[in-house]
């Protein structure tokens, strides 16, 4: 349709501070009180639980921002190119994230507050009935070397693919977007074979003696939902705020429409473990969904699938819907708590049961690591401009019309 | 000339066609419809077409399936001949989730068909209506009901200006494939 006329300013910067900053920090203080109070009550099992669910929660959102802007890159797809710069920031966030991840994993290990089905304190360990490989497989040095090494190779390539975009910043041409394009493929090769190791390693694990080999998938598809949940609820809060006056209804829409079909995507992993479980009813799978239906996890075991299904489905069904920023905003931030529950549902009913609850130690964690993302990825966000202005599908994505 | 019943301006560039719709509404000349080898982004708000409704047509079909697969499936096998299958209930919902969501997509997909048959006028056999041939090849149509028009030159002048490389009267409104 011609020449198009705008007068955006590409290089406009991102800068964290006032409100946003003062709030995440609050966050972060609130959280580290939860946890040393979690710690001194003598709730050290539950604390490290809580950790490790928001740690690993953490790591996921970031490492499904990566996801986002490889998939960008091997699709070439050009709607997103002026948004790039957010999920960017999730993926320059993921080395934190790791560390952090593996240090709260290790911290558990060796102090045998996490995966006590395999991981047993010295003389206690009479219980074993795995086989020889499992045991193997089980081994606290192999375990965090395997953790290690998934986390340490997404880091590298969220690096990378950032540099790049930089590069591409400065020096302009294709080199960057091609070379993206290479790197993307590479990372969605290793990231596609290692993301059900990671969640098997991770959180089935807790419950070693259990095993469903959908159960990678289904942490694969809470990952991308709550990612791209989180980038659009950044999305809109920074359009909210006046930044990126370039996106439009249909960016909107488009991730709107992310959200919408993985909510449909999860609920079928979901479902797709749960009917092969209930159907074949053999004792040592159904054991998993016999604790979650009973006592105080059956109605959560519901309010599960209400929100990270029924509430999208309805509420974003129409086309509308997922162009309105605050009806999307709040099905976003319904889905964030909605996948926190999952996460709750995956690690608290296989390890400490009746003891678990909601309380100052679980709200805490949730605040802090609240905080400390807020304050993480707004700060990588305001270290490269709001665009990338020589991204070759700029053009096409400040058309972007769905 | 007496018997003109559409005007139709060829276009061989999309946005000179646009520029022509521009043209003949500021000049308040009503446009029949506009046919384009291609999508054109903006064309439906600019032409004031409303959304199309096949997302409901859609979710109607879609539902009608959900009901039927589940209506059966109560009927047959908890009702009419109820058995014991794997020590389940006989109504066994998450064992029925799986067809419920196969006739809820074939009833969809199926009733889309149809909807589209219903709203082109394709059915198998019969001949389509075109009104003019290069629209599905290399040719951009602004189609004027001539009936609407006062001054059919005006109307020719304005297409030229434009950039509108043929202007057609017809006395038919389509023309067929023989």
């Amino acid at each position: 349709m011609g020449a198009h006329h705008h007068s955006y300013n590409f290089s406009e910067q991102f800068s964290f501070g006032g409100k946003a900053k003062t709030i995440s920090l609050i966050g972060i203080v609130l959280g580290v009180l939860a946890i040393a109070y979690g710690f001194l009550t003598g709730h050290a099992e539950r604390t490290f639980l809580n950790l490790l669910l928001m740690s690993y929660y953490f790591t996921c959102v970031c490492a499904a921002g990566l996801f986002f802007c490889a998939i960008q890159f091997v699709a070439q797809a050009g709607w997103s190119a002026s948004l790039l710069r957010v999920p960017q920031a999730f993926s320059k966030v993921l080395p934190f994230a790791s560390v952090v991840l593996v240090i709260v994993v290790a911290a558990g290990l060796f102090s045998h507050n996490l995966y006590g089905s395999w991981n047993h304190a010295p003389g206690e360990g009479a219980g074993h009935h795995f086989s020889d490989s499992k045991a193997f497989y089980l081994s606290p040095l192999f375990f965090i070397g395997r953790l290690i090494l998934f986390l340490g190779a997404y880091s590298i390539f969220g690096l990378l693919l950032s540099k790049l975009s930089v590069n591409e910043d400065v020096h302009g041409g294709l080199k960057s977007y091609e070379k993206s394009i290479k790197y993307s493929t590479i990372f969605l090769v290793i990231f596609g074979f290692t993301t059900p190791l990671w969640a098997f390693d991770t959180i089935m694990s807790l419950e070693a003696h259990w095993f469903s080999t959908m159960f990678g998938w289904y942490n694969f598809a809470a990952m991308w939902v709550s990612g791209m949940a989180a980038i659009s609820i950044v999305v809109i809060l920074l359009t909210k705020a006046g930044h990126m006056p370039w996106i439009k209804d249909s960016h909107i829409h488009n991730l709107g429409l992310f959200v919408f079909a993985f909510s449909i995507f999860w609920t079928y992993i979901w479902f797709a473990q749960f009917l092969l479980i209930y159907y074949a009813n053999i004792p040592e799978e159904t054991v998993y969904f016999f604790k979650r239906w009973e006592g105080f996890y059956l109605p959560l075991f519901w309010i599960n699938l209400i929100i990270n299904f029924l509430s999208p489905v309805l509420i974003l069904m129409s086309r509308d819907a997922k162009r309105k920023t605050n009806i999307l905003l709040s099905v976003c931030i319904l889905l964030l708590f909605g996948h926190w529950l999952d996460y709750y549902m995956m690690i608290m009913p296989g390890t400490i049961g009746d003891a678990a609850g909601f309380g100052i130690v679980e709200i805490g964690t949730i605040l802090g690591f609240a905080g400390l993302f807020t304050f993480a990825v707004l700060s990588s966000l305001s270290k490269a401009p709001l665009a990338p202005k020589n991204h070759p599908f700029l053009e096409e994505s400040l058309n972007h019309q769905i | 000339m007496s018997k003109i019943k559409y005007i139709l301006g060829l276009f061989d560039d999309p946005d000179q066609m646009m520029h022509g719709i521009d043209k003949l509404q500021e000049n308040k000349i009503g446009i029949y419809d506009v046919y384009t080898p291609m999508p054109i982004h903006g064309i439906d708000d600019k032409l004031g077409i409303k959304r199309s409704r096949l997302g409901f047509v859609a979710f109607c079909c879609g539902i009608t399936g959900t009901a039927t697969a589940l209506g059966l499936m109560y009927f047959t096998m908890s009702y009419d001949w109820p058995m014991n299958i794997g020590g389940k209930p006989n109504f066994a919902v998450a064992n029925f989730i799986p067809i419920t969501f196969e006739l809820t997509v074939l009833f969809c997909a199926l009733g889309m068909v149809a909807a589209f048959f219903y709203a082109t006028h394709l059915f198998p056999g019969r001949a389509p209506r075109v009104m003019e041939l290069r629209a599905s090849d290399d040719r951009f149509v602004i189609a004027i009901d001539a009936s609407t028009v006062t001054d059919s030159t005006q109307v020719d002048s304005l297409l030229k200006e434009a950039g509108a490389v043929e202007i057609k009267h017809n006395d038919r409104k389509y023309i067929s494939y023989e």
